[in-house]
């Protein structure tokens, strides 16, 4: 009760305070929240005359469809494949380049790599994509230009599925390894200099101080990055990209679950099948992000809550 | 800046050979991941302005041959690109406009120790971040609001990103101190003017960084507007990018005669593309990039 009263108080004091973030609050409820209320149409069939709340239930029919269907296992396996491939080759790129930058102590040289490494992260994806096309062609592409040159067989990079996850991975480090990088460089700034001065006195090498001092101060970011990251661990990359990469000819490895539920969905129009395919993989997310999040506090002291 | 120093001369009397060595290893290694992610842009930029029979023969890697100004000025001459821009323009701007208000409408409070319920909220906020209804419901939301083919559909449903409230947020709990604030509401100032007269004039960095971040998502991205829009009058540059770039399909070549001479313009008017379609961020980038490092760093203080 008592509670209850000081927050109409608070609220008729800073009346303005409320009404300002009104809006925002609005936002959330109409964009980010309603939609949550209706993925209750993955377990109905949903028809747009009846609208969400009318549509009939019919349980866990879409859900069985998607375990039992043809592309169940193909799909669960490239977005397993690219989130792993990503995470294993993808994680640690960043964390050795600002381990190797924090080292430079000429300033200009410093500067130049970063501004370099930065650059990627501004172009967008239809850009990258396309910078992809142009290169890896097999007819015109620079890439195959070089490899025939080096008396190789050309490669169908874009084309061959063989090669999908490869360049989709290794394009997605090119762009974001450098930016990447910022957040443990701010780490590694925060360093006491005088720890590096005493471990140099007492003869420790450069290699040594770095393995001993500079990587356990990024530690806790590195531990809270991989978190985010192992929740995210049927994300299978950003449908974004992948839709600009995919076409029929590598689709056996390209479709992963967020472009088979757009497939189904946007494209086929199969509303509360693909509905159930999203909630199904939201909430596989969800549940890696709290249980990875749980072993990581009762293993150390970081966890994200 | 004076620590670094003294640990620079500390570091030079005992420079071991281990360590020149690793330091020789570290400086390979940082130009070669250099040149690893700045090939394919100076590619690019070389031919969009060379011979394209060069480029597609593989004659030229890296300095332009036989300059040729075809492909700019094809482009210029498409009704699609130009279309494109002044669509992307106006998204842009009435955008980060939306982005940037509902940003600083929700940082302010949240930032204000005396409001009530900002734990509340900010967790009400911060639980779409690991949450969200997906796709599906999404789009149909979309649908039933009417928005579909309209540029509401581009602007509105991402008027706010999270993260970039809690980067304000922390911001201005970090800059402005909370005394003045205290000792201006003592004086009787009101929240509102408070907002306008000490907080966002105390903020102007963080806006700028705010305004950027916004500005350089609204120009690159295209998702939205490709489920969104059907009216090609209403498509934002990066959707004829996809087509041009990844389809290859260009306006010119599709009603032209065909003629080799013809594929070929149409590989240089590709790599002209790439380098229309970030003109803009070119230009900018050294601002840019500083800004956008200051605002991963406020952001990473932690929410």
């Amino acid at each position: 009760m008592r509670s209850r009263s000081s927050l109409v108080k608070a609220i008729r004091r800073h009346w303005v305070l409320y009404l300002l973030i009104a809006p925002v609050i609005a936002y959330f409820i109409i964009f980010c929240y309603f939609p949550m209320y209706g993925v209750q149409i993955a377990f109905k069939n949903f028809t747009a005359a009846k609208g969400i709340w009318d549509s009939p239930w019919v349980g866990f029919v879409h859900f069985e469809r998607f375990f039992k269907g043809y592309y169940f296992s193909r799909v669960i396996l490239n977005t397993l494949q690219i989130s792993l491939y990503s995470l294993v080759i993808g994680f640690p790129v960043p964390i050795l380049l600002a381990l190797m930058i924090n080292e430079v102590r000429t300033k200009w040289f410093r500067s130049f790599v970063q501004t370099i490494t930065y650059a990627p992260h501004f172009l967008s994806l239809t850009v990258v994509v396309g910078i992809l096309f142009a290169l890896l062609s097999t007819q015109k592409g620079i890439v195959n230009h070089a490899l025939r040159g080096l008396g190789l067989e050309p490669i169908a990079f874009m084309t061959d599925p063989h090669w999908f996850k490869t360049v989709y991975v290794l394009s997605d480090i090119w762009q974001q390894m450098g930016w990447g990088s910022i957040i443990y460089l701010a780490a590694l700034s925060g360093v006491d200099p005088q720890q590096h001065e005493a471990a140099t006195i007492d003869g420790a090498s450069r290699l040594r101080r770095i393995w001993h001092i500079n990587v356990p101060a990024i530690m806790p970011t590195v531990a809270i990055l991989f978190i985010l990251n192992m929740g995210n661990l049927m994300g299978g990359g950003s449908l974004e990209k992948l839709l600009l990469m995919q076409h029929d000819l590598n689709l056996e490895s390209s479709d992963v679950i967020s472009t088979y539920v757009f497939r189904t969905g946007i494209g086929g129009a199969e509303y509360s099948f693909a509905a159930a395919v999203g909630l199904f993989n939201s909430a596989v997310n969800f549940l890696l992000l709290v249980s990875v999040n749980y072993i990581a506090r009762k293993a150390g002291e970081t966890s994200l809550w | 800046m004076v620590t670094q120093t003294t640990l620079k001369s500390g570091g030079r009397i005992r420079q071991s050979a281990g360590d020149r060595v690793l330091d020789l290893f570290i400086y390979v290694w940082l130009i070669f991941v250099a040149m690893l992610v700045l090939y394919p842009l100076v590619y690019v930029f070389s031919a969009s302005i060379s011979n394209p029979e060069h480029v597609v023969t593989g004659k030229m890697w890296l300095i332009p041959m036989d300059f040729t100004s075809v492909g700019y000025t094809k482009l210029l001459q498409d009704k699609d690109v130009l279309l494109g821009y002044r669509n992307t323009l106006f998204y842009v701007s009435a955008g980060t406009l939306v982005n940037v208000v509902m940003t600083v409408l929700a940082a302010y409070p949240l930032s204000r120790r005396d409001f009530v319920g900002r734990g509340a909220i900010t967790a009400f906020f911060a639980f779409t971040l690991f949450f969200s209804g997906g796709l599906i419901p999404t789009y149909l939301l979309i649908k039933s609001l009417h928005m579909v083919n309209t540029f509401w559909a581009i602007i509105i449903p991402t008027a706010v990103s999270v993260l970039n409230i809690v980067i304000m947020r922390t911001s201005l709990e970090h800059g402005i101190p909370n005394e003045l604030i205290e000792s201006a509401s003592m004086d009787g100032c009101g929240d509102l003017r408070m907002l306008f007269r000490i907080v966002l004039p105390l903020s102007l960095p963080i806006l700028a960084v705010m305004v950027l971040y916004y500005a350089v998502w609204n120009w690159n991205t295209y998702f939205n507007a490709m489920i969104y829009l059907n009216d090609r009058e209403k498509f934002p540059l990066q959707l004829f990018l996809r087509d041009i770039l990844v389809r290859g399909e260009f306006n010119e070549l599709q009603t032209g005669e065909f003629s080799i001479q013809r594929v070929l313009e149409g590989e240089t008017i590709k790599y002209a593309m790439v380098i229309v379609a970030n003109l803009p961020m070119l230009l900018l980038y050294p601002f840019l990039q500083k800004y956008f490092v200051k605002g991963v760093l406020i952001g990473a203080i932690k929410g």
